[in-house]
């Protein structure tokens, strides 16, 4: 079952993530370099507006790398959610 | 020696060190036997040359000529692979063929997507006619005019996703700052390093290493820098997160796509990288096609080790699978990369898939294993390291 964890929940809240189909995902687990943040940038750059990306990580560091990027480019946190090694983390396009 | 049962021809697509590498390990398996009632292998390649693509660093600061970094193509390959230089134009793997530029038709029973990535300048809007570069030949050499004519004023190199060869912005940067103190200007020069996210390269150890080098050179850098316009007319970058930085010279990596072909076969990605199982390599939902290096879409370096690694995977499976044999082999992700640092001084690093990097200190000594591996690079492109 998956675990919402500490900072993000915020981002979880009104998003019923479990029935929230992302546009895209993208597997970046055990992805060093260029690493899950450069990939989930990558993806976002070929969608839409408004899609959703969804980036698999499973590396820690990417719950906080991921916000802290998402936040400086105006993009929105839908959803950050920790499965069993590895965190799916949601981006929707803002501009 | 593989026993084959029936004719079998591979195809491989890409001239690069990932299709050249497949190809001669190939034959190698083949321990000579290549005849065409057998075993065929046909490499399709653009160009009768072979370019060692990390030698642009060193062609950009005027420390080699491009020459030096180039072979004829047909030069590194065993007897028996056969050359064809005439461009892919499609791929149709429902017929299992390859069409090319001058219509010929090439049937495969088994083929290896080796097509590589290419900077594309004219994905952001400004970027072609405003900045130089140095991921190709033709635009090392450029560089090197301009930083030969440049006297002083703001340099800034970015960087854009998705790239080849992650470490090579850093090794610019720290290579500018030494190639301006060995000419005795670098007072006359601000160098400005910006990156796409909130550290100066994707490995925090590498971003860590780095950044201690940038304090102590004094490189000014700014991070969570995506770059979305630039003004030629002005000399200003924009940046997609509100930064901006007017410059005097422009170094950019551009955003990279896959090969033309790819996409015009509807084989790719977004991008025109083409969706492969990270294990088994294969193409996903294609039938005996293989990829190789920065064509695919994993989530690894796009670099010459990448494709080095999974060249050796590929060429084991593909004459398993020729000798009916089960394919047993699995790329782990491996990755390694020498990072050179300037003042003659280099380090590494090496990961995989489950294996985090931990680069070595820099040192004289590796810089020279650098740059011994520059000259060893063609015994590996011909399957011999």
């Amino acid at each position: 079952m998956a675990v919402e964890q500490g900072k993000p929940q915020a981002a979880l809240r009104g998003t019923n993530h479990a029935q929230l189909r992302p546009d895209k995902v993208v597997d970046a687990r055990g992805a060093y370099c260029p690493g899950p943040l450069m990939e989930l940038i990558k993806a976002i750059k070929a969608q839409p507006v408004g899609s959703v990306v969804e980036v698999w990580s499973s590396d820690q560091g990417s719950s906080k790398d991921i916000p802290e990027w998402v936040k400086k480019a105006s993009h929105e946190l839908v959803y950050v959610v920790e499965e069993s090694g590895y965190w799916r983390i949601a981006v929707r396009k803002g501009h | 020696m593989v026993r084959v049962f029936g004719r079998k021809r591979v195809v491989i697509l890409g001239g690069g060190p990932g299709g050249t590498m497949v190809a001669n390990h190939l034959a190698r398996r083949f321990n000579g036997s290549l005849t065409g009632d057998r075993v065929e292998i046909v490499q399709i390649t653009a160009c009768t040359k072979h370019t060692y693509q990390p030698g642009f660093l060193f062609v950009a600061l005027g420390d080699a000529p491009l020459e030096h970094f180039e072979r004829d193509q047909a030069s590194l390959l065993l007897p028996g692979i056969r050359l064809v230089v005439d461009p892919a134009e499609s791929i149709d793997p429902q017929a299992g063929h390859v069409i090319t530029e001058s219509g010929a038709v090439y049937a495969y029973d088994y083929l290896i997507i080796a097509t590589g990535s290419y900077p594309d300048p004219s994905a952001v809007p400004g970027l072609a006619q405003g900045a130089l570069g140095f991921y190709t030949a033709e635009d090392a050499v450029r560089l090197r005019e301009a930083l030969g004519r440049f006297e002083k004023g703001r340099i800034v190199l970015t960087v854009d996703v998705p790239h080849k060869c992650p470490v090579a912005p850093l090794e610019m940067v720290l290579s500018l700052d030494a190639y301006f103190r060995r000419m005795g200007r670098r007072h006359d020069v601000e160098l400005v390093y910006t990156y796409p996210i909130n550290r100066v390269h994707s490995l925090p150890q590498v971003a860590e290493w780095a950044q201690a080098e940038f304090e102590r050179r004094e490189i000014r850098w700014e991070t969570f820098f995506n770059v979305d316009r630039v003004d030629p007319e002005q000399r200003v970058v924009y940046s997609a997160e509100g930064g901006e930085y007017p410059y005097d010279l422009l170094i950019s990596v551009p955003p990279h796509r896959g090969a033309p072909v790819v996409a015009a076969s509807g084989l790719g990605d977004e991008q025109g990288f083409v969706p492969t199982d990270r294990y088994t390599l294969r193409g996903a939902g294609l039938e005996n096609v293989y990829v190789v290096g920065d064509a695919t879409n994993l989530p690894v370096s796009k670099a010459g080790s990448t494709a080095h690694y999974e060249a050796d995977i590929v060429a084991d499976n593909v004459a398993a699978a020729i000798a009916g044999e089960p394919a047993l082999r699995r790329y782990d992700g491996k990755v390694f990369c020498f990072i050179e640092a300037g003042d003659d001084r280099g380090t590494y690093i090496e990961f995989s898939y489950t294996r985090p990097p931990r680069p070595a200190p820099a040192s004289v000594m590796l810089h020279q294993f650098k740059m011994a591996y520059n000259e060893m690079y063609w015994l590996s492109a011909r399957g011999v390291l």
